[in-house]
């Protein structure tokens, strides 16, 4: 006789592991974080290395500190998905430092702090990406036109070591660029439409090659990692469908009314974080919420925001802001929608039991 | 009731520290504590106000009815805070710009109507002046401490502006640790500390937790049982 123990049923299977999910989703990141280290040159490659690297020691030391076992959840690659998203939101020349402190921020403090994988409240990229921009607001906002690897204006591996462990990056003159976000947002504010802005081309925004984050530039090669995420289900279409859906209804909405103040769906699409954001991040399943209606409304909400924040405040892309906003919305999210519980109805009451009552009636 | 002063001194300083255990008082805390020097600024401010209005109410203390007892704290507290404030507008005038809107604030001190409340009101003269001292002490020693640590991470400096709070003679006090510091504003911003009290509450269980299992201290007196 088979002396395993009885377990009741409902038994529910997944196919995915924590680690294979992690694996999928670096393995989709995996053509935009290429094209960014392509386009950007080698201080991009250091940048990313120098972050991965010390999310993972930080993950180590803070498991180490609480007496978990640090190999089983070091395999599981969590921390080394922190450790890229975080790298592929900061600006590809930015000083090591940066990326450190960074992955310090999310790992130790969005993360560990909470009680590790599955604990956290906020996403941690995102809550790191914000506490650098709010903290280091130059070396968050300095970005550097392309300048591809193997072209003539590339640094030579030499100059990018001065670039990222360097102090000031003053060893090359490299051509800084306004994002489209920041030159739109100062146009706009001067009346002038989005059609005649110069530098303004949905195309090149598709593409990728322009001036922005290390991993955020290429619209098109997110949304392909995007639909194989779908495709192997480690996502649902919920929440990037809400999200990308509320940009675009309200772009184009206030683009109707008022073309000359407010940028169109193509561009709030196509630029900065948004892609990835709602592919990668709004979809992590720590900080959304359970429910199919919660995941929508979630979805939703960091689509408005992003809009709103980048339309209406002081900082030109409000993604961070926007999941970090919805992330503490989230708990009150799955408080007051619930998925049905099996057997019973919305309110929680027994089906047998409800349609007594009704019978009763 | 015996009086152990050797108690109430623990109480105050770490055992029922106001931030500490209580976690009263976080308001002014967060506020105030972007510079070591500010907390110590706010830390003498409410040691002041504590002690002193340790010594009235506990002196009034048979004549202020049930009934009216809030109000009457109230009204004692906000007092000496006034007096406190135009003392510092006049005399630390740099320091009380810095400071100034926390000051007032002082009367809405949880920290110290609760000390009313619980121990001023029921203990005789010496043991709610030993209180009301060892409560401020510990306050701000967490101010202090708190201040600290923002100032070193945010900024690379320790107690800056020192001189305009003690004179000139402090000035040796006045110490930038790390050179050419860019600065980590968040520190220095409200949420800097929110996080910096949550690494220091959790050092303080940390201790709590050894001084029980007797690793650290071992030959203190430990024989109080739990609290």
């Amino acid at each position: 006789m088979n002396s395993s123990p009885l377990i009741a049923s409902p038994h529910a299977h997944d196919a995915n592991t924590v680690a294979e999910t992690m694996g999928w989703v670096l393995l989709a990141l995996a053509p935009a974080t290429l094209f960014g280290i392509y386009l950007f040159g080698w201080p991009a490659l250091l940048l990313f290395l120098v972050t991965v690297a010390a999310a993972v020691v930080a993950e180590y030391l803070s498991l180490k500190i609480a007496g978990k076992p640090p190999g089983r959840f070091l395999a599981d690659g969590s921390a080394l998905l922190t450790g890229v998203l975080l790298a592929l939101t900061l600006p590809p020349w930015a000083p090591w430092w940066v990326g450190v402190v960074g992955a310090v921020i999310a790992i130790v403090i969005a993360k560990q702090v909470f009680g590790g994988v599955g604990q956290n409240l906020f996403n941690p990229a995102m809550a790191a990406r914000v506490a650098l921009l709010i903290s280091f607001p130059l070396e968050m906002t300095t970005f550097v036109e392309p300048q591809p690897l193997f072209s003539a204006a590339a640094p030579t591996l030499q100059q990018s070591l001065a670039i990222t462990f360097g102090s000031g990056g003053a060893a090359i003159d490299a051509v800084t660029s306004a994002t489209i976000l920041d030159h739109t947002r100062t146009e706009l504010g001067q009346g002038v439409a989005l059609d005649e802005i110069a530098g303004y081309d949905p195309l090149a925004l598709a593409w990728g090659g322009v001036p922005g984050s290390l991993g955020e530039t290429s619209a098109l090669l997110l949304l392909l990692g995007g639909l194989l995420l779908l495709w192997r289900r480690v996502i649902t279409w919920y929440i990037p469908v809400a999200l990308l859906g509320t940009i675009t209804l309200l772009a184009t909405l206030f683009h109707l009314i008022a073309p000359e103040s407010y940028a169109s769906a193509p561009y709030h699409l196509l630029s900065g974080a948004v892609m990835l954001v709602a592919f990668f991040i709004a979809t992590d399943p720590v900080t959304s919420p359970l429910s199919v209606r919660g995941q929508l409304l979630f979805g939703a909400g960091c689509g408005a925001f992003i809009w709103i924040l980048r339309t209406w405040s002081g900082y030109p892309e409000g993604a961070a802001f926007a999941i970090l906003l919805m992330n503490a919305f989230t708990p009150l999210i799955d408080h007051y929608i619930r998925p049905r519980i099996y057997g019973r109805d919305r309110r929680g009451v027994p089906l047998n039991e409800s349609v007594a009552t009704r019978e009763e009636r | 009731m015996a009086t152990s002063y050797r108690r109430i001194a623990r109480d105050g300083l770490w055992d029922n520290n106001v931030v500490f255990a209580q976690m009263l008082a976080l308001c002014p805390l967060l506020a105030v504590t972007g510079t070591a020097t500010n907390g110590l600024g706010l830390g003498l401010a409410s040691i002041a106000v504590m002690v002193a209005s340790a010594l009235m109410i506990s002196m009034l203390r048979g004549i202020i009815t049930p009934q009216v007892r809030i109000p009457v704290f109230i009204l004692i507290i906000a007092t000496l805070v006034t007096l406190v404030d135009l003392f510092m507008n006049a005399w630390l005038y740099d320091l009380h710009k810095v400071l100034g809107l926390f000051i007032p604030l002082i009367v809405t001190n949880c920290a110290i109507l609760g000390r009313a409340e619980s121990f001023f009101s029921r203990n005789p003269v010496l043991p709610s002046l030993m209180d009301g001292l060892m409560m401020g002490l510990g306050f701000l020693l967490v101010l202090v401490v708190l201040g600290a640590v923002r100032e070193i991470l945010g900024s690379g400096t320790l107690f800056s502006d020192a001189a305009l709070l003690l004179g000139e003679s402090f000035r040796f006090l006045e110490m930038t640790l790390i050179p050419e510091y860019r600065g980590f504003l968040l520190m220095i911003l409200p949420p800097g500390g929110f996080i910096a009290l949550g690494f220091i509450l959790a050092a303080k269980r940390v201790i709590d937790r050894r001084i029980a299992e007797g690793t650290i201290w071992a030959d203190s007196p430990q024989k109080e049982g739990a609290r």
